[in-house]
């Protein structure tokens, strides 16, 4: 039991030491699937960075495209049906993209990790969980087994799973389900990589939980100086964390903001819309705004704004315009560093 | 057994009183239920038992919103199927308006379950693929016919279908043609269908789309006021289950850990665990992260199998002493606020309780 006083552990961006630039890059990226009822276009034109040390969260609805952008910047997408038509990433100023396969296998990994949403099925039920740590040396620093299964109780007892030594030898379905989750950021952190990509990595756990998950990774993220592309749909864990957020919609970029800018001011009516329509803890309301209407289906995005059917300002120019992702600056003017917003009226809805 | 359906009609008799708004619908006294653990493939023999609920009592009034909160595995489910009776209970008594709903059978206890309805958690898996959702939602009618006669229940469905929202026109479609929140509006409607008292909602909004959980919680509150329900909403969600609830009792490993208003349970809550699983909850506001107090447990909650001696949380508890682990506190008003006219003063399973302010205040 320990009591933590936030003040001390908000995560500042540093930059990284080796390298000028960003460290990830994601540019006019576009995804889509190829299937019997036609093409689906889950990603439309991504642009996002993240620095070393900095929080990057993804925030959307189930549909927006955040995970299917993850998986192309891992290199996980099944390809076919998805295809890749447009686009670059680049990882330390190189295309990733254009890599061959045993090049983006080095990086995979080694230089980026990823934590997966459910952990239960993400480990192998039939191997220890010693064994699948371990595996990480085995592969990539060609050590022996012993010597792996050293590596590995060093790591669990680094992500806080108490008598390591003894459990290296458990099965995954032996662990809570916490503690499953600190073997799978145990698993990113295994070859200290620069950038990782968490996927919804509390939604299966309870709160209580949740929270200890939390604390863990922006600690490990602080002592590695790490970059972390937090993909999430909980505005609550997002406000906790994160350094500045990209809200995703239709599988595109709605909203670009730095984390305390975002939730005093939304410059887009979807995440205006968001913020009002979730319950909080510490106030009691009547009744919530609701969006209404449903996420649009990816085999026919609505003509113009992808939004507009389900928007309160929607005008004509909505519906056959499609809005670039533009800065977004104060009344008088004057920049607001790192905001951006796709909306053809976010001066109404900044300002307004 | 004449003597047996005469006691069925009284039963179904008084299940049809009504009760006035306030009063005690349903009243749950030391509930429990232990799911025996056994050894051996022939010779069966009992080796322990998995105490999932272990002596929970409440009372859910007329009209009101009841939460229940708890993280997975305190048994907030195992209560909400004893109260459906989809699960016999090991001891312990639910009466439904003065009857013991967990000693009756045959025609008194389905006069009983005509009135009291579940919504469930997850609408991929709880609506039938195969069946349409006409016959979904009037599946109810095949069971109770007394509430529909045969030719008005295409007219009776589509009515319902209207009131949860959605076009009359879907009563031939199938499930899968349908989104996750429509999904859940026709769980809702067929739980509305038999015009039931007591609708006991198990997580109903936790498996949708924030946009979407905005909608559906809307519609159970209107619904809530036209039709006078009584709701026992079960949520892990505690923002879900403060916004909706009237009244929140916290659970922790087969027990109710602490009861009471929702302003008595966020704002003055007493019990450690309360406070902890409060502070722990990611509040959307960034600029609350930096003069936040957050309680970070350690560890998991322990098997139910073996639950601690002593208060089942003291493994967990900073505030843990000899007592804690030798004498079970009794769900009471704490000693030091009884009494008193203070939120404090509210049903607490602690031996310690003290307030503590946890939820910043604007």
């Amino acid at each position: 039991m320990t009591i933590i006083d936030n003040t001390a552990t908000v995560p500042s961006p540093r930059d990284g030491a080796d390298h000028t630039g960003p460290l990830l890059e994601v540019r006019d990226l576009h995804v889509e699937f190829h299937t019997r009822d036609g093409v689906a276009k889950a990603v439309n034109g991504v642009n996002y960075s993240v620095n070393a040390g900095e929080t990057l969260a993804v925030l959307g609805e189930s549909g927006s495209g955040k995970s299917v952008t993850a998986q192309a910047i891992m290199g996980i997408l099944d390809m076919p049906p998805g295809k890749i038509p447009q686009g670059e990433i680049l990882f330390r100023g190189q295309d990733m993209l254009k890599m061959a396969e045993e090049e983006r296998r080095k990086i995979r990994g080694r230089k980026i990790a990823m934590i997966f949403q459910d952990a239960l099925s993400s480990l192998n039920p039939v191997l220890s969980v010693g064994y699948q740590l371990g595996e990480m040396f085995r592969v990539h620093q060609g050590l022996s087994k012993k010597d792996a299964t050293v590596k590995a109780v060093e790591l669990m007892d680094k992500v806080k799973i108490p008598a390591a030594k003894a459990r290296v030898s458990d099965y995954p379905h032996q662990f809570s389900g916490g503690m499953r989750q600190r073997i799978m950021i145990a698993m990113a952190l295994a070859l200290e990589p620069d950038l990782i990509i968490a996927d919804e990595p509390t939604t299966a756990l309870d709160v209580t939980v949740q929270a200890q998950v939390m604390d863990l990774l922006a600690e490990l993220q602080q002592e590695y100086n790490m970059g972390l592309i937090l993909i999430t749909h909980d505005l609550g864990v997002v406000a906790d964390v994160a350094d500045k957020i990209a809200v995703m919609y239709a599988g595109r970029i709605v909203e670009q903001a730095p984390v305390h800018e975002l939730y005093k001011r939304p410059a887009h009516p979807y995440t205006k819309g968001l913020l009002e329509s979730i319950p909080r803890l510490d106030q009691k309301g009547q009744e919530l705004y609701a969006i209404k209407g449903l996420p649009p289906n990816l085999l026919r995005v609505p003509t113009g704004c992808a939004f507009n059917p389900r928007c309160p300002k929607a005008d004509d120019i909505c519906r056959t315009e499609i809005p670039a992702l533009v800065p977004v600056t104060e009344q008088d003017g004057a920049d607001l560093p790192g905001r951006t917003s796709a909306c053809h009226f976010w001066k109404e809805t900044i300002h307004g | 057994m004449a003597d047996l359906s005469k006691n069925d009609e009284a039963v179904a008799a008084a299940v049809e009183a009504p009760v006035g708004r306030g009063e005690p619908i349903l009243q749950v006294r030391n509930l429990k239920k232990h799911f025996p653990l056994t050894q051996g493939i022939v010779f069966k023999k009992q080796v322990g038992a998995v105490k999932a609920v272990d002596g929970v009592s409440f009372d859910l009034y007329q009209g009101e919103t009841l939460g229940i909160v708890g993280e997975s595995g305190c048994g907030k489910s195992t209560v909400a199927k004893l109260l459906m009776n989809l699960e016999s209970a090991t001891a312990g008594e639910v009466f439904y308006k003065g009857q013991d709903i967990t000693k009756l059978s045959g025609r008194a206890l389905k006069a009983v379950r005509r009135n009291i309805q579940m919504v469930f958690q997850d609408p991929y898996t709880s609506l039938n693929p195969r069946m349409t959702v006409g016959d979904i939602i009037g599946e109810p009618f095949d069971i109770h016919p007394e509430v529909a006669p045969k030719g008005d229940r295409r007219r009776k469905v589509q009515e319902l279908l209207d009131v949860v929202g959605l076009n009359p026109e879907y009563i031939n479609r199938y499930p899968h043609q349908f989104s996750g929140g429509q999904r859940q509006r026709i769980g809702i409607a067929r739980g509305l269908a038999l015009n039931p008292e007591i609708i006991i909602c198990d997580e109903p909004v936790s498996a949708l789309d924030v946009s979407v959980q905005a909608q559906v919680i809307n519609l159970m509150g209107k619904l809530q006021d036209e039709f006078n329900l009584s709701y026992l909403f079960i949520a892990h969600d505690l923002s879900i289950g403060r916004h909706i609830s009237d009244r929140v009792g916290v659970m922790y490993l087969g027990k109710m850990a602490e009861i009471g208003t929702d302003e008595q349970i966020y704002e003055h809550p007493t019990h450690p665990y309360t406070q902890a699983l409060l502070s722990a909850v990611p509040v959307p506001d960034p600029e609350a992260r930096a003069h936040r107090e957050r309680i970070i447990l350690t560890g998991d909650v322990p098997s139910p199998a073996n639950p601690p001696s002593g208060c089942s949380f003291r493994t967990r508890c900073w505030k843990a002493q000899e007592k804690c682990s030798q004498e079970t506190p009794l769900l009471a008003i704490p000693q030091r606020f009884d009494g008193l006219d203070t939120p404090a003063a509210h049903l607490s399973a602690c031996h310690f309780a003290e307030e503590k302010q946890v939820v910043p205040v604007h």
